[in-house]
């Protein structure tokens, strides 16, 4: 049996699933049924000083749903706990006391100055918490306040919070990352220079997710009106994924901590993230959607895989995809690949040949011999994968290396030579640096 | 032992009659249509729109509904065909759009096509919107004869042309096999009229019911007093079953059955026999089985002379008789009919098997008591009502033989559903007909007089 436990930058926990800061864990009641169910640990939904922030009492939720209302994205419009900052205090103590094994992680917003943050950050203390996250990536409502992704946004202020929190508190501390920006890897390089213990990401991408044309307002909406909220759910984990990639293959933050976050919702999410770098994941939307009891299906999930290859813990499955992770410029453009489509699963609905005749290469048939025949035409294709992704039949489009043959498309021979962009002679650029054009060594 | 044959009326309540004749297929609510219609793969040259004889833009229409925009899939399909709301009810989708659907070969479950369509058809019909108006008026005037799907189909397209239609029917009610020769449950609500009122809506056609071609008038008359003719006449006669004997109280056709059924109001009303036999494999001997289990009768049995695979029912509609309690006897055919006081008390089977393609009786019979026998052996078209001195339309096969564009071998008259040689039996097909006559219609008429310009 694999070794789930977990040491995340100091915390540790008896498995990687935790629950991210947010509805599901503003209260014991709800914290201590996610223990029961299995969870790892939980980042405490955001505390604020008081007065508590008062939340709409319009809808704060919006979906984009797939068929039959599967929920593929998930925003919010929510503010940090409503509740009382000693209420919550009293609570994390409580609970962490009753669940010792389990990592308690508080995630804090305070103003901007360093009185506030040493203040809660003492409080917090108290409570035998394992740790803080700073939440430098809510966009909505808070930032309007300079606080949250207004934070996040800004390298500067990321790294100084972060550096009062280290000075101030002895707990490690992870720095939550907003989508929000334009290079993920500045953030968290200013929270590792601050001497963050680890980053978190992402927070949730602002977004309006559907206008009400009746209304003539985006919706939902509360009292005729509406704003942009915080988007999550299986729809931003491909954005996620990629910006954990980023820091992880980043060298200024190389070895840095990291916990996934962004619509994982099953044990393979979870695994895609590890492998990209992550060292804990955290979960929300699918708990929101399903209650607690998916975590058994995640455990289960994860430890199985890592018995079938053969990972022992779950250190051993960060970061494995990471040196397979590069630039465009280093991608082989000497090999090729040519789409195949299995006669014998093809159901023949022409997803494919319409597709590539429509907006690509040309490249697959409509007809043979008189009759509706779909087969690709090696001259044209580009092996752009299009019709692998259209076809609603599983493998039945798969796209086959050339070895050691010509490619009918090109007339050349691909011999499994390697020839990236910094090498190809259309690159005026290439031999120039001839130097920075070798892949880098991982 | 009683020796009175058991046919009565009353055999179920009321309660058991609606729910035994409720509709047969619950229509689809918003959502379960939105989830029916995602499962759509949108195919390129969509192989269901092949097999749909009015080629109804299939991939497109469920689009539309995915796109929550039902009105407009309904326009998408009354557009290719203007009984689209019948056909999504009485069509065999198993043998043509669902058959032929990707979703078959690739979990053996297509989508809902059918159901998908009535669910357009029904929004649109429930908005009380109309979609199409008389075309400028040609000053040309067709009569049509037969207010049945391929009749009406003909008039609806010619009237949006602009052709001035009088369309003629020998029953007091339009509809033809709509009306009278369609299940109940498959067309509940009194559906079949609500649709034709619907499609007269457009103007420019006049009914005139009672009116029987060869009775009341004659081809030539219709040749002389209007610039096309088009016959969508159906059939007239039910083939017989063969058997040399005395007629009996009891045996009955199933076709009239089925009618009798359609127009009673009060099916506690309808008389059914305890122990039913119908002969046949079609649709029609299904729908008088079925019908005739669900009105109480005790036992039914179906009787088929060959095999499942050479039913004219679908695979469906036999599992439809089965499910239904209805027993189904293969290879045998009748061979006598017993009587006691002129009435039916059993029907004598010889067993048969196929000899190379050719039906053999084994020799070895059984007897099947039946207070009641529905014939369904086929229908036949009976060329008297198309008899006249002047006019000799070319037969074929006992039909009217038509061309491509439904065109009879007499300039000027056009035909097409049931009448016709080549054709299936099946409403769609008729509606198909009818619209293509319309258009060749059109175009004779365009071709033959400048028309006033508008």
């Amino acid at each position: 049996m694999a070794d789930l436990r977990v040491n995340f930058a100091g915390i540790k926990a008896p498995n990687p699933f935790w629950l991210a800061s947010a509805p599901p864990t503003d209260k014991a009641y709800n914290v201590e049924r996610a223990f029961r169910a299995g969870w790892g640990g939980v980042v405490w939904k955001t505390l604020g000083e008081d007065p508590p922030i008062v939340n709409v009492s319009g809808p704060r939720y919006g979906a984009l749903h797939g068929p039959d209302r599967r929920v593929l994205a998930f925003n919010n419009i929510e503010l940090i706990t409503d509740r009382p900052l000693a209420v919550n205090l009293r609570e994390i103590k409580e609970v962490k006391r009753r669940w010792p094994d389990r990592a308690m992680v508080v995630s804090l917003m305070v103003p901007c100055t360093e009185d506030s943050w040493k203040a809660i950050l003492a409080r917090v203390e108290e409570t035998e918490a394992d740790g803080v996250e700073l939440n430098f990536g809510c966009p909505h409502g808070m930032s309007e306040r300079g606080m949250g992704s207004a934070v996040g946004q800004v390298p500067e202020y990321v790294e100084m919070v972060t550096r009062w929190c280290k000075q101030h508190s002895r707990m490690p501390v992870i720095v939550k990352l907003t989508p929000n920006i334009s290079d993920i890897r500045k953030p968290a390089e200013a929270a590792h220079r601050g001497g963050a213990d680890a980053v978190s990401l992402i927070n949730t991408v602002n977004s309006i997710m559907g206008v009400d044309l009746d209304a003539m307002a985006p919706s939902p909406h509360t009292d005729g009106k509406a704003t942009h909220g915080g988007m999550c759910g299986p729809a931003v984990r491909p954005m996620a994924l990629n910006m954990v990639a980023e820091i992880a293959r980043n060298p200024v933050t190389r070895g840095l901590p990291i916990s996934g976050i962004g619509g994982i919702e099953k044990w393979r999410d979870a695994a895609e993230f590890m492998a990209l770098g992550a060292g804990t994941v955290q979960v929300c939307t699918a708990a929101m959607l399903y209650g607690f009891k998916i975590v058994e299906e995640m455990t289960a999930g994860l430890s199985d895989f890592m018995d079938r290859k053969g990972y022992k813990r779950v250190d051993d499955l960060v970061g494995l995809a990471i040196p397979n992770t590069t630039d465009w410029q280093y991608l082989n453009l000497d090999y090729a690949v040519k789409a195949r489509i299995d006669q014998d699963l093809c159901i023949s609905c022409g997803r494919c040949h319409i597709a590539c005749e429509d907006t690509s290469h040309q490249a697959i048939t409509a007809m043979k011999d008189g009759k509706r025949h779909f087969e690709v035409i090696d001259e044209e294709c580009v092996g752009c994968n299009l019709c692998a992704t259209v076809c609603p039949i599983e493998n039945c489009i798969e796209m086959v290396p050339l070895v050691n043959e010509v490619d009918k498309r090109t007339g050349r021979m691909v011999d499994g030579s390697y020839r990236n962009w910094t090498q190809h002679p259309n690159n005026p650029m290439a031999g120039k640096a001839a130097d920075e054009a070798l892949e880098p060594a991982e | 032992m009683t020796t009175q044959p058991d046919i009565r009326a009353g055999r179920i309540d009321g309660g058991s009659v609606s729910e035994n004749f409720a509709d047969f297929h619950p229509p689809l609510d918003a959502h379960e249509a939105r989830v029916a219609s995602e499962r759509c793969l949108f195919c390129f040259d969509a192989p269901c729109v092949t097999a749909c004889p009015t080629e109804i833009d299939i991939p497109l229409f469920i689009r539309q509904i995915a796109a929550e925009n039902p009105q407009g899939a309904a326009k998408t399909i009354l557009d290719a065909n203007i009984f689209g709301g019948m056909c999504a009810r009485v069509c065999p989708t198993e043998t043509l759009c669902e058959e032929a659907c990707v979703r078959m070969e690739s979990e053996g479950k297509p989508v809902e096509i059918g159901r998908l369509q009535r669910h357009a058809t029904d929004a649109l019909f429930a908005s009380g919107r109309q979609l199409y108006r008389q075309g400028p008026a040609t000053g040309s005037r067709v009569a049509i004869v037969g207010a049945g799907p391929a009749g009406l189909s003909c008039a609806h397209k010619l009237a949006t042309l602009g052709h001035a239609v009088v369309v003629f029917d020998a029953r007091e009610k339009p509809g033809g096999l709509n009306e009278h020769g369609i299940a109940s449950y498959k067309a509940v609500d009194d559906f079949a009229q609500k649709e034709i009122a619907w499609i007269l809506e457009v103007g420019g056609i006049e009914l005139r019911n009672g009116q029987r071609l060869g009775r009341d008038f004659s081809l030539s008359d219709l040749q002389r007093d209007f610039d096309a003719v088009f016959l969508g006449l159906g059939l007239q006669a039910v083939n017989e079953l063969g058997i040399d004997a005395p007629p009996l109280a009891g045996v009955e056709d199933a076709v009239a059955f089925i009618e009798a059924l359609r127009q009673t109001p009060d099916l506690t009303t309808l008389p059914i026999g305890r122990r039913v036999v119908v002969i046949g494999g079609g649709m029609t001997a299904v729908d008088a089985a079925v019908q005739a289990k669900k009105l109480g009768a005790d036992e039914v049995t179906m009787v088929y002379r060959r095999g499942p695979e050479q039913m004219a029912a679908s695979r469906y509609e036999q599992e439809v008789a089965l499910t239904n309690g209805v027993v189904v006897r293969h290879w045998a055919r009748p061979i006598s009919l017993v009587g006691e006081g002129g009435a039916l008390r059993s029907v004598v089977f010889s067993r048969t098997r196929d000899d190379g393609g050719r039906l053999l009786d084994t020799g070895e019979t059984f007897e099947l008591p039946a207070d009641q026998l529905f014939r369904a052996v086929g229908q036949l078209f009976l060329p008297g009502d198309i008899a006249d001195a002047q006019v000799a339309l070319e037969m074929e096969r006992g039909r009217i033989k038509v061309d491509g564009e439904r065109r009879t071998s007499v300039p000027g008259i056009w035909a097409g559903g049931d009448c016709v040689a080549g054709g299936s039996d099946l409403t769609v097909v008729a509606v198909e007909d009818g619209k293509r006559a319309a258009l060749s219609i059109d175009r004779a008429l365009r071709a033959q007089a400048p028309l006033a310009a508008e």
